[in-house]
């Protein structure tokens, strides 16, 4: 086998730290998520206290499933891959390790700060302006650890799974700067430096691709590097691998507009976000095949294996919500679904079948490996799956029915020129649905808390695993 | 920045940025395809191995290209016709107002005449008219509701429009005027004027007059009080006066809320009531039927 350099070990502490933080941010975020969705089917879960209210909790919600659940999967991925792939341990451990108290902070000022009704009010970047220079500060600083463990690396060629989690590394800074120029007028207030409609385009630019690089460039890192290795399969496609992310990586950055059709946005620039994110469909799909295609061969795998069927079913989940997305910005079908729940079926098809599911697959194969244990239940992984998985159809379909019939609703018109039905209507008809979402989520947390009793299990009394960096064999 | 320069410019800059993009994913994809298998041939390993992952070199799969060429088709031609290089306008001439204005000729050329016939008819007449009462409600519903509730009954600060009291009269043409016009109701502030004490006074007084308990000295200070401060706007029986939208004050009508607290708190600091005027929103025809609906409120038919 390989060799080992005198005393270089990988820096598998950071990882660590991130991967159990992902679970414990998974559980607060999900769980937030439930409790607002049971306000919307019944408003008296705010319990008439206003940092219970939907309004301030529904952004903390996102902050802590996107940011800190999201976020800290990405962070422990991203460090264990880069170092194994680049056979090197992490370029300088204390700015590693300031990355982790750095970002934990920045979600505890989100937990302190967005209950008090402290918001920017621009979606997914509502914290206010000093917790926006500590992520750039926390952000920069990631990038220094990345790109310095790559500079450093003992291989020639790049691994695809690092280009992703670069691309995603360096569009980030990008995106979070940009949108939230501000003038401070107090501590814990400041005003965009945008205004009108540039400042609505300057924050969905931002929004659509905190979707398109947070959510799913380095979610991709996450899949090229889980998948091979659990499924020990070559990579399908070098050359689609190298398409794909050039072409998603343009393509994405357009897509923004799409989210302000028939707004006061210039038409042009409407139906440049629109074809843009029709385009996108096939670089989108790309992953998807080079992710499924990898299991070629070892099919038979998927069944006995529960982390493959976590990773595979994101995958699959990745494909399926990425065939919507473009369809939804096609202007005549937006007419339909925007503003309605098919919108947030749509996130949370990408939230929690590809995102939330190819952040667990990875973390039930990272976890034992980071504390030289075999994991505590496999059956219980097998439990979470299709607990999880009943969770997400039951969010999604509920929320494609009620989003559809809510479009219908508000456009009927009846002989007279009237409109058929009033809001409030189309809110009582949606109850049913609310319900039903509710239940999904709560199956969903039930999953989280279980994996979160295995890992429990796993890791109590384990010592932390080391590893030698190896020999990398010659390219 | 626009304004600083030429629309040419941003136009070759938009038009750089999309199709160069464009056309360097279909180079993209043309130099992907020069990788191809023979007949019969697998895909091997690129040679390059990372902690045990290799990469096979199978070729771009086929029907993806297509998908991926029909999208950027469908893109170049979209652009052909639809404005979005720039101040292109695209050969169909569309434009989202111009769309906008469309539908909205269409509708008044289907809608309007049933609501010129309407609108020919007084107001208590339309009020007894089924079909017309129908599309006022749905007018109800999708303008007013939000404010007087769908079924008409108010709320805090928002009348009831199903009792016989009005603020502003409940004659029908007096409710067309409402709606037309807006309302602005003003019940200044009396704290600065007339103190604490005062306050009290009056609020005893005003109490008193819908047959409420309070202590007399009190009624009878709140009185004087009322008589040379209040009975301007609410009558020396305030009984309240319509022509300035001042409430009644002898009934148990109460548009923030009868108890003590409330009605001191109104004395107080005021009220600023307000009815947006839905002329321009709306339209004088759809007024019309929308007042004899309000009007049919108070008035039905036992």
């Amino acid at each position: 086998m390989s060799q080992h350099i005198a005393t270089e070990e990988y820096n598998y502490k950071v990882v660590r730290q991130f991967a159990i933080m992902t679970v414990i941010w998974g559980i607060v975020g999900m769980s937030l998520g439930v409790l607002i969705a049971s306000q919307l089917a019944w408003p008296a879960m705010n319990f008439d206290t206003p940092w219970l209210s939907f309004g301030r909790l529904r952004p903390l919600h996102t902050n802590a499933v996107i940011f800190a659940f999201g976020g800290s999967a990405l962070f422990a991925t991203s460090y264990y891959v880069v170092q194994r792939t680049c056979y090197t341990s992490l370029f300088s451990p204390r700015l590693a390790s300031f990355t982790f108290w750095g970002w934990q902070a920045v979600i505890l000022a989100a937990v302190i700060t967005l209950p008090m009704g402290y918001t920017s009010s621009k979606e997914y970047a509502e914290l206010e302006w000093p917790i926006d220079l500590l992520i750039g500060v926390v952000w920069v600083s990631y990038a220094v650890v990345f790109f310095g463990t790559i500079a450093k690396r003992k291989v020639k060629h790049i691994y695809v799974a690092n280009w992703f989690y670069g691309g995603f590394i360096i569009t980030i800074a990008v995106l979070h700067i940009f949108n939230n120029m501000a003038l401070p007028v107090g501590p814990l207030k400041a005003y965009s430096m945008y205004s009108g409609v540039q400042d609505a385009m300057i924050q969905w630019w931002y929004g659509h691709n905190a979707v398109g690089f947070f959510l799913t460039a380095g979610f991709l890192g996450m899949m090229y590097y889980f998948i091979p290795k659990q499924a020990n399969r070559p990579v399908y496609s070098y050359r689609l691998s190298v398409v794909h992310f050039w072409a998603l990586s343009f393509t994405y950055i357009w897509a923004g507009p799409h989210h302000l059709h028939y707004t006061a946005l210039p038409d042009w620039t409407q139906s440049l976000g629109m074809v843009m994110s029709l385009i996108l469909l096939a670089p989108s799909w790309g992953g998807m095949i080079n992710g499924i295609m990898t299991l070629s061969g070892a099919w038979e795998k998927l069944r006995e294996d529960p982390i493959l069927k976590f990773l595979i079913v994101a995958v699959s989940f990745y494909g399926m919500s990425t065939f919507e997305g473009p369809m939804m910005a096609i202007k005549t079908v937006n007419a339909l679904s925007h503003f309605t729940d098919w919108t947030i079926g749509h996130v949370h098809s990408g939230a929690l079948g590809w995102v939330a599911f190819i952040s667990i697959g990875s973390l039930y194969y990272l976890i034992p490996r980071l504390y030289n244990r075999e994991i505590y239940s496999t059956r219980l992984i097998e439990t979470h799956f299709w607990i999880a998985t009943i969770g997400v159809v039951l969010y999604i379909t509920s929320m494609w029915i009620s989003g559809v019939m809510q479009g219908l609703m508000w456009r009927a018109v009846n002989d007279d020129g009237t409109l058929t039905y009033s809001f409030v209507e189309s809110v009582q008809a949606s109850h049913p649905f609310y319900v039903i979402r509710f239940m999904g989520g709560v199956f969903f947390v039930t999953g989280m808390c279980i994996m979160a009793y295995n890992i429990w299990k796993t890791v109590k009394g384990a010592t932390p695993a080391t590893a030698q960096v190896p020999v990398p064999a010659a390219h | 920045m626009a304004d600083f320069f030429q629309p040419v410019f941003w136009t070759l800059f938009i038009s750089l940025g999309t199709l160069g993009g464009i056309f360097w994913m279909v180079y993209l994809l043309v130099s992907g395809r020069k990788v191809k298998l023979q007949p019969g041939e697998t895909a091997k390993s690129t040679g390059h191995e990372w902690d045990g992952i290799e990469e096979l070199n199978n070729p771009l799969p086929n029907w993806w290209v297509w998908m991926f060429y029909l999208t950027i088709v469908f893109a170049l031609g979209y652009l052909v016709l639809y404005p979005g290089l720039g101040v292109a306008k695209g050969v169909l001439g569309w434009s989202s107002a111009g769309n906008h204005e469309l539908e909205v000729q269409e509708a008044k050329a289907k809608y309007d005449p049933l609501y010129k016939k309407y609108a020919s008819m007084p107001i208590a007449e339309l009020a007894k008219n089924e079909a017309a009462l129908r599309t006022g409600n749905r007018f109800f519903v999708n303008n007013c509701a939000v404010c007087h509730g769908s079924d008409a009954r108010g709320n805090r600060g928002f009348p009831n429009l199903t009792d016989n009291d009005w603020l502003y009269g409940g004659k029908p043409e007096q409710i067309k005027t409402t709606i037309l016009n807006g309302r602005n109701g003003n019940m200044p502030a009396w704290l600065p004027v007339i103190g604490a004490d005062g306050v009290r006074n009056v609020a005893s007084y005003v109490l008193s007059l819908s047959g409420r308990e309070a202590p007399a000295e009190e009624i009878a200070a709140g009185k004087k009080i009322f008589e040379t401060t209040c009975a301007g706007c609410h009558g020396m029986d305030a009984k309240g006066n319509q022509a300035l939208g001042a409430p009644n004050l002898t009934d148990t009508i109460w548009l923030y809320g009868g108890n003590r607290k409330t009605v001191e708190q109104t004395i107080a600091h005021g009220r600023k009531g307000k009815m947006p005027a839905h002329k321009d929103r709306l339209g004088e025809d759809k007024v019309h039927i929308l007042a004899a609906y309000v009007y049919s409120l108070s008035h039905r038919q036992q």
